[in-house]
């Protein structure tokens, strides 16, 4: 069994407990002075991880956990999290302040990314709370022509390079297995996160963070998509409240709902 | 006078300028649709045809210009006959073998390449299911098109409508890619109904794509009850039923008196109240029944994002700020354990 390098790619979004307010100019959501946290779903990502080395998991062994992620300068206190909750080393391609990058585009310098670290095991989040497009880790797996499990809740290596992993689908769970390399999403159910302790923290400090640019992956940020705009959905009106289960029914009937 | 006069007249020399560019773009699109044409995909299970997928074809014909089905697996003639009898097809197109059975996407997603470039297909569709979820952006990226996950809406065949930040928000945007990958949501475009027309159906190309994953198993949770993403009632129970025994005892019976489907909030299933794939939210199915019933669920945005288009919101909670009352049409402010069993009996015996 080939020992694990995988690469672990982390969003920072807009902090989940955060409500997000479209901005005036109705072109995205207002994000200067609010909240922003690693995208919930790569916490699991990093946890899955380092849960493998440290549970030996995997019949070969960890060799490397590199976080990577793509965003502003801030991007960095996201990788720096990683760091604290165990991956080895960061790679982090800056953008400018406010810069996206459509998911096609991620897909593309994941590619590359794991060409370059020799990445035989890529874990990403199903979905950013952000964009919601649910795209990337999808189409890194077509990019490389690697096999892909989508909403992991359950992965388990044996031998011979075999993965299986347990995939939440409609209506319950469903299990595949392949061979590295692989590209795999997590799940909610996939396990709890840790929170980083302040010992772990300070070590973070000290671990390796590459700094690199979109360039230096011979891309650039080409969009494919123009946001005309963005703006608030319709609010509902609460209706008020009834006093009693007979107002609950009278209500419902008036509402045509029963 | 003068310089008001002056923007006046640039202003509507602006106007007409506007119109006329507005009028050759809709030539233009008009020329375009010409050519535009839609391949929508269906879903089968063991041969049977998922009827919610026909969603993709309610969206295929917004899109205006043609629109092919596409099914397969091993035995997809019933489903493809089913398919066919849906008005506004052009054709079906099938594929049979078993390596399609169980939409893996690494067999599936060079079958969809294959065909999507042999019918020179502008737009291709797919429900935002778990399949399409995993199948599409696949495609997506053989065919380096950025996809446009869980469309709401259709403006034109190049200006579509979806919601982020968890329905937090709604983007409209504009697609440049020559071929459009579109996965729509279910409840905004009604599954079309198979009646009345026989669509004639053709053989698509098998791509048969070297496989590289194994399908093992599966654990679908049997029901008799309505499907929860397409149910016109659904009952769904949160952190304040306290146990699977309590959210069986009272959910349950109320869902039953209504003909109801039965959903849960993350925090309910995180609890192990009921079973994962009943979650309704962000991460988990989204809804939008005629009813929908929140008991003990205090209404995160997270499960707002799942079921804040249901037409009338009903919620029973004993505390009087929890935000689901914010979206609530009917509130009931009251112990749930008392409340719901006596709804299920004035309901049972109404």
């Amino acid at each position: 069994m080939s020992a694990l390098r995988i690469l672990v790619p982390v969003k920072r979004v807009i902090d989940y407990a955060v409500k997000p307010r479209v901005n005036k100019a109705q072109t995205g959501v207002e994000t200067a002075g609010v909240k922003h946290s690693m995208n919930p779903f790569d916490d699991l990502s990093v946890e899955e991880s380092v849960r493998i080395r440290e549970k030996k998991r995997a019949p070969g062994g960890v060799e490397d956990i590199v976080a990577f992620s793509a965003g502003p300068p801030k991007a960095q206190e996201i990788l720096r999290t990683a760091l604290a909750m165990g991956a080895d080393r960061g790679v982090h391609v800056e953008l400018k302040e406010g810069e996206e990058l459509e998911p096609l585009t991620v897909a593309k310098l994941l590619k590359k990314s794991v060409e370059e670290q020799k990445s035989n095991l890529v874990i990403l989040g199903k979905q950013s709370i952000d964009d919601d497009a649910g795209q990337t880790g999808q189409m890194l797996a077509g990019l490389l022509g690697w096999p892909q499990a989508t909403q992991a809740s359950k992965i388990e290596f044996g031998a011979d390079d075999a993965v299986t992993v347990t995939k939440e689908v409609d209506g319950g769970v469903e299990t595949v297995r392949a061979k590295l390399p692989m590209v795999i999403t997590t799940d909610l159910r996939l396990n709890t996160p840790r929170y980083a302790t302040l010992p772990n923290i300070m070590k973070a400090k000290k671990k390796k963070l590459d700094k690199k640019t979109l360039e230096d992956f011979g891309l650039t940020n080409e969009k494919r998509l123009k946001v005309l705009k963005v703006t608030e959905p319709p609010q509902r009106q609460g209706g008020g409240k009834v006093e009693d289960v007979d107002g609950l029914i009278g209500k419902l009937k008036e509402l045509g709902a029963l | 006078m003068l310089p008001l006069t002056r923007q006046l007249l640039s202003r509507r020399g602006d106007a007409v300028l506007g119109r006329s560019l507005r009028w050759a773009s809709s030539r233009y699109n008009n020329s375009r649709s010409s050519a535009l044409s839609t391949l929508a995909i269906l879903e089968q299970r063991d041969g049977q045809l998922v009827h919610g997928s026909l969603s993709a074809i309610t969206a295929g014909i917004k899109l205006g210009g043609p629109v092919h089905g596409f099914l397969a697996g091993s035995k997809v003639s019933s489903a493809a006959e089913q398919a066919a009898k849906v008005k506004g097809v052009e054709k079906i197109i099938t594929v049979e073998n078993d390596a399609y059975d169980k939409g893996l996407p690494e067999n599936y997603a060079p079958l969809l390449v294959e065909n999507i470039k042999k019918g020179n297909y502008t737009h291709v569709v797919a429900g935002h299911t778990a399949f399409g979820k995993s199948v599409l952006p696949r495609v997506a990226a053989l065919l380096d098109s950025q996809q446009i996950s869980d469309v709401t809406a259709i403006e034109d065949e190049k200006t579509f409508v979806r919601p982020i930040y968890a329905g937090n928000a709604i983007a409209t945007v504009e697609s440049t890619d020559a071929i459009k990958i579109l996965t729509i949501r279910g409840t905004a475009f009604p599954a079309a109904t198979p009646e009345g027309a026989s669509t004639p159906i053709e053989s698509g190309v098998d791509a048969k794509a070297e496989p590289i994953s194994e399908w093992v198993s599966e654990d679908l949770a049997k029901s008799d009850r309505p499907d929860l993403s397409t149910a016109s009632k659904v009952v769904s129970g949160g952190r304040g039923l306290k146990s699977k025994e309590e959210f069986d005892r009272i959910i349950y019976p109320l869902a039953d008196a209504l003909g109801a489907a039965v959903g849960a909030s993350r925090a309910a299933v995180d609890s192990g109240y009921a079973d994962n794939s009943l979650q309704v939210g962000q991460t988990g199915k989204v809804v939008a029944p005629q009813l929908y019933m929140a008991v003990g669920i205090s209404g995160a945005i997270q499960h707002l994002a799942g079921m804040k288009d249901s037409k009338v919101i009903a919620a029973i909670n004993k505390d009087p700020d929890a935000p689901i009352f914010q979206v609530a049409d009917v509130g009931l402010v009251g112990d749930l354990f008392e409340k719901v069993p006596e709804l299920t009996e004035k309901i049972k015996s109404s």
